[in-house]
């Protein structure tokens, strides 16, 4: 903590250890320093970054998402070019990265946006590995001269890191035209323009909704540099990210409650309300539930106590049990979008 | 006369990256930095108004100083100072406290005597307002 926040808030020490231990040998020593005034050795700037530490783990971390890792890999080689024209004595601006995610529900928009205060503090764009994440009941006030000073405030909490407003579209209402929030967004507007050193604004919400805030907005959309995209996740994907879930929880499928498992995503992801990652993450909440009621049904049978394996393992009859089986032609029965269970 | 009030009065004023490096110094300490300010910076005015609240949960001095800067244009001819505050029990009270703007013809204060009932004799502090160059030479002293 103190080793984090006390250290001077210049951009480019923000990795000083990997700089310093390449220094120290003696096969990198000549290529940190032979930049003379004329050349900046880009791979060499690359290795003392730390930045391919960075989208390793996020390769690693993170199922599917191709467009939005190549967007971060595109920012990271813009940061660095910076960093070397800077070396070089290029005037230059800092470059805005102020973002705007949208996509389903459930692809990843807030995972994502957590990460990325991490990730770009490590490519030494923003001071603090900080993020304040807001919605509209953080920004806009409830009487006349509330919203400016609620709105100042949380923009000075989050300077030097990232302001994370999920739901965005929640702040302009139409249909109230005494609404605060558009008082809201003026100032989040005129500070994403003047202080774009200080802070990195992200903004997420379902496309659809998105595209009409920025309709009525035009001002967002032009100052927002990164307009990312979230695509649904695949068959495969949503099954990796089961498997990562049981993983973090303990809990194993074998190989016929995997089959079974791919057989219910097959059938959920062609009915409504499919919220991708998070409907997954519920299914195999109840696939635990079942699992453990079952093994509580099996103790009161008065069968052996249960051993480590019994109690990790997620059977395909507690998640054949599941009512998305139930339906022979799934999506079509009338009351589909209320009884997903 | 320059007025020494608060940490780092007796040297030459401080630019606003040492400001900064002050202010990061201060949060890193868990530290609640505000902004007050001042025309009469006479040592027994212990409140000078307050600019805003108490800034809380701040991570980076960028907050702090956008504040000191409005303050600054407000009142370009008034003593500033950032304070920072300390909650932690045993404490609870002012840890840092600097000067960040002062007026261009600073503050006056000197000794005044007064005979009182029998040869008492009692002092008391007087002060001047500081302020701009033009408006306050130094000939318009009482």
């Amino acid at each position: 903590m103190t080793a984090d926040t006390l250290e001077l808030p210049t951009r480019t020490a923000a990795h000083p250890a990997p700089h310093a231990l390449q220094q120290g040998k003696p096969e990198a020593a000549p290529q940190g320093t032979t930049h003379d005034a004329s050349h900046v050795n880009l791979l060499a700037l690359f290795r003392e970054s730390g930045i391919a530490d960075v989208l390793t783990e996020l390769d690693r971390d993170l199922v599917g998402l191709a467009p939005v890792k190549t967007r971060i890999r595109e920012i990271a080689a813009q940061l660095l070019v910076e960093r070397a024209r800077e070396k070089l004595g290029i005037a230059t601006g800092a470059p805005t990265l102020h973002m705007c995610f949208s996509g389903n529900p459930g692809t990843g928009k807030t995972t994502v946006a957590l990460r990325m205060a991490d990730v770009l503090h490590r490519l030494g764009y923003i001071r603090r590995n900080h993020l304040v994440s807001v919605t509209r009941d953080d920004l806009v006030g409830q009487y006349i001269g509330h919203t400016a000073p609620k709105t100042r405030d949380v923009l000075k909490r989050a300077m030097g890191g990232v302001l994370f407003i999920d739901e965005a579209y929640y702040l302009y209402r139409p249909e109230n035209e005494r609404d605060y929030g558009q008082e809201s967004i003026e100032i989040l507007l005129q500070t994403m323009e003047n202080q774009r050193d200080d802070l990195v604004v992200i903004l997420a919400g379902y496309a659809t909704r998105m595209d009409t805030f920025f309709q009525s907005n035009p001002g967002f959309r032009s100052r927002i540099a990164h307009h990312i995209t979230f695509p649904d996740y695949g068959a495969e994907e949503l099954l990796a990210i089961a498997e990562r879930m049981l993983d973090t929880m303990h809990y194993r499928l074998d190989c016929d409650s995997r089959l079974a498992f791919e057989d219910y995503l097959a059938r959920r992801v062609k009915q409504p309300n499919f919220a991708n990652a998070r409907s997954v993450r519920n299914a195999l909440d109840r696939a635990r539930l079942r699992q453990a009621n079952r093994l509580f049904a099996a103790a009161l049978d008065g069968a052996q106590p249960a051993d480590p394996a019994a109690l990790t393992l997620i059977t395909a009859g507690d998640i054949r049990a599941s009512r998305v089986f139930e339906r022979l032609t799934p999506g079509t029965h009338p009351a589909a979008g209320q009884s997903i269970a | 006369m320059r007025i020494t009030q608060g940490t780092f009065s007796f040297l030459p004023d401080l630019t606003d990256e040492e400001i900064r490096l002050q202010i990061d110094y201060a949060l890193a300490q868990g530290w609640a930095c505000s902004v007050e300010f001042t025309d009469n910076p006479h040592p027994r005015n212990t409140y000078w108004e307050m600019w805003g609240l108490p800034m809380f949960d701040l991570r980076d001095a960028a907050g702090v100083l956008q504040e000191v800067n409005a303050c600054r244009a407000s009142y370009p001819q008034h003593y500033i100072k950032v304070n920072a505050f300390d909650s932690v029990r045993g404490f609870e009270t002012m840890r840092l406290s600097f000067i960040v703007n002062r007026p261009e013809v600073e503050a006056s204060l000197w000794l005044e005597r007064q005979d009182s009932n029998g040869r008492v004799q009692r002092y008391a502090l007087q002060s001047r307002a500081g302020g701009a160059r033009i408006d306050a030479p130094d000939a318009a002293r009482r």
